[in-house]
């Protein structure tokens, strides 16, 4: 049991979901959909544990021997991205118990647990495996039910993000396609670690020039780089509760990882770093992405909106760190991309609870919230202090490991840029802070009072890790730190 | 010469994925977007299979006879992305569906305003 682990940890929430279809009654659903997550989470551990204390681990699916089969492969890497995605999909299971029921019909709820379900087997498979075109596979199996769960939002605008997301999503997968059948024509093999071995005596050949680029832009898509970003704010804008909550913490995570295992483990540090102008091109992008996200987030008239502009900001620091390139710079990629998880987890889920209460998340819903949801808006302001990387917190680890390896790489204007757009992220936090502390309340527009208790127990679970992150940070320094020399090729 | 013509399935390929984009940036109207989307991941089937071709080649089959054969992985990488395409194109059609019964319409202009109008008067 305990040896087929790597691929458990896939297949039994995919199983999940037809399953969940079949039964369709919501409760049983969600009691399988919590069971699946669950799993989960709890195998994404003990693997993790088993890499930290063996070493990375090789599953042959059916036992065919790669390259020939299809290897499942769990390194330093993906360990931790594994324990995030699992980890937040198991949080939010709770929390869709009550979200669920309140945003959408009935008969619905047994479809939501099965693309929920399927989702989370998608973007687990697309960590886990060693395959590149399995990637593929896996990202189209969690692309497609993300669209779905995008247009499950109550607003007809939802329809549209799903579409959207649709054409920009197909077209970011295609082009990662292209890539890796370029590659294939090179190398003859899919198996990433095969390719990272016969690559190098192609090292700057023009389709392997090619493939970079179609899976540099491709990947650049799925994560919402800047300026490829422009189907993310309407999707979480308009997407249910519980799905913004988890695809703004794992879907965009997932895909950075994916380009990390291209950049590092299979091109190489050498060719990308050192022999092209793949990360001046990435500094250029992330620069724009933090500062103009980071401006048009101010200006935004809805809550949600607002933090969906922010997270393409804080999607700019993670490929900041990519960019720079040195250890402490992929430390705090990895770093951030787990770190910027919880903390945006946590503000979508809080987010959550007022649109269930209010009715809506603008700006003119939340005054005087404090007063009628303190316990939410307690939890926002902690939740956005850790946004803004104050010390104490898991977005300062994170930033202050941006700054160290900017300084590190000689890019003084790097760090004091990373400073200084901090600032701006202070600016729209204090925009909720006013808000709801020091603004009257709308007597038209009062919330009913606090959101239900399992929506807040799961929320300040996710507010709780923003801080344990930012104090204890053994596991996670660490975790990312090993993910870094891994890719550097310092440790095998 | 030689070299554009023995390539022709390289040029046939470029031109589909760039139809297939274009057709997705230039058009509002989000059926045909769908078309091009379609056209653009065909270009890719043609980009892994033709390669897998080999002239008097046979299926893999491992007899005395057969020397030259073709590489049967290409097909089966494609027919799974045959499968994704198919999956993508109905759930791109049943949105397109549900945003026809939401707006009225199915051009994305006419969407646009529709949206904007409400925003205005609240």
């Amino acid at each position: 049991m305990l040896e087929h682990l790597p691929a458990l940890q896939v297949v039994v929430p995919l199983a999940a979901a037809p399953l969940i279809v079949l039964l369709r009654r919501p409760r049983v659903a969600w009691l399988l959909a919590s069971a699946a997550a669950l799993f989960a989470f709890v195998a994404a551990l003990v693997l993790a544990a088993e890499v930290a204390s063996t070493g990375a681990i090789s599953y042959h699916l059916g036992s065919w021997p790669p390259p020939w089969g299809i290897e499942y492969r769990v390194d330093a890497l993906s360990a931790f991205v594994l324990v995030l995605v699992a980890g937040v999909g198991a949080v939010v299971m709770p929390y869709a118990w009550r979200s669920i029921p309140a945003e959408l019909p009935r008969d619905q709820h047994y479809l939501f647990y099965a693309l929920q379900c399927l989702c989370l087997a998608g973007l687990l498979g697309m960590t886990i495996t060693g395959d590149a075109f399995n990637v593929f596979v896996f990202m189209e199996v969690a692309s497609l039910s993300m669209y779905v769960l995008i247009a499950l939002g109550r607003d007809r605008r939802a329809l549209l993000a799903a579409y959207q997301y649709l054409i920009l999503g197909t077209i970011g997968a295609t082009f990662y396609v292209i890539g890796v059948g370029l590659l294939y024509l090179l190398t003859g093999t899919l198996n990433i670690a095969d390719l990272a071995q016969r690559l190098p005596e192609l090292a700057g050949s023009r389709p392997a020039l090619a493939a970079l680029a179609f899976i540099t832009v491709g990947v650049s898509l799925k994560l919402a780089l800047f300026p490829l970003h422009l189907w993310l704010p309407n999707a979480y804008a308009y997407a249910p509760s519980v799905v913004t909550a988890f695809l703004a913490a794992t879907a965009t995570k997932v895909s950075v990882y994916v380009l990390l295992r291209f950049y590092f483990g299979v091109f190489g540090a050498r060719q990308v770093v050192e022999s092209l102008p793949v990360t001046g091109i990435l500094i250029g992008l992330s620069v724009v992405a933090i500062v103009t996200a980071s401006l048009v987030a101010l200006w935004q008239a809805d809550f949600k909106r607002l933090l969906a502009y922010s997270s393409v900001a804080q999607i700019g620091y993670i490929t900041l760190g990519i960019g720079i390139a040195n250890e402490s710079g992929l430390t705090a990629t990895v770093l951030h991309l787990f770190n910027h998880g919880v903390t945006k987890g946590a503000l979508f889920l809080l987010v959550g609870g007022i649109a269930l209460r209010a009715g809506g998340a603008g700006f003119e819903q939340l005054r005087g919230l404090g007063r009628a949801m303190p316990l939410t808006s307690l939890g926002i302001t902690l939740a956005g202090l850790s946004l803004i990387g104050v010390p104490g917190t898991a977005g300062f680890i994170s930033k202050w490991y941006l700054v160290l390896g900017a300084l590190q790489a000689g890019q003084w204007w790097l760090a004091a840029l990373v400073v200084a757009t901090s600032l701006i992220a202070v600016a729209y936090v204090w925009r909720f802070v006013e808000a709801a502390y020091l603004s009257a309340p709308d007597e038209r527009s009062a919330p009913a009072g606090e959101a239900p208790r399992v929506m807040l127990i799961a929320s300040w679970l996710a507010v709780g890790a923003c801080f344990w992150f930012g104090i204890d940070t053994a596991y996670t320094v660490e975790g990312a730190r090993r993910a870094a020399l891994f890719m550097l090729g310092g440790l095998p | 010469m030689d070299a554009f013509a023995s390539h022709y399935t390289y040029w046939v390929t470029v031109f589909l994925m760039a139809a297939g984009l274009y057709i997705m940036i230039a058009r509002g109207n989000l059926v045909k977007k769908l078309v091009g989307l379609g056209i653009f991941q065909t270009s890719v089937y043609l980009l892994y299979i033709a390669p897998g071709k080999l002239i008097g080649g046979t299926a893999p089959i491992v007899a005395e006879a057969y020397k030259v054969y073709s590489n049967p992985l290409p097909h089966v990488l494609i027919l799974t992305a045959i499968v994704v395409g198919i999956a993508t194109l109905a759930l791109g059609l049943a949105i397109v569906v549900r945003i026809r019964e939401a707006y009225g319409s199915i051009e994305e202009d006419d969407i646009l305003a529709l949206d904007a109008e409400p925003g205005k008067r609240a």
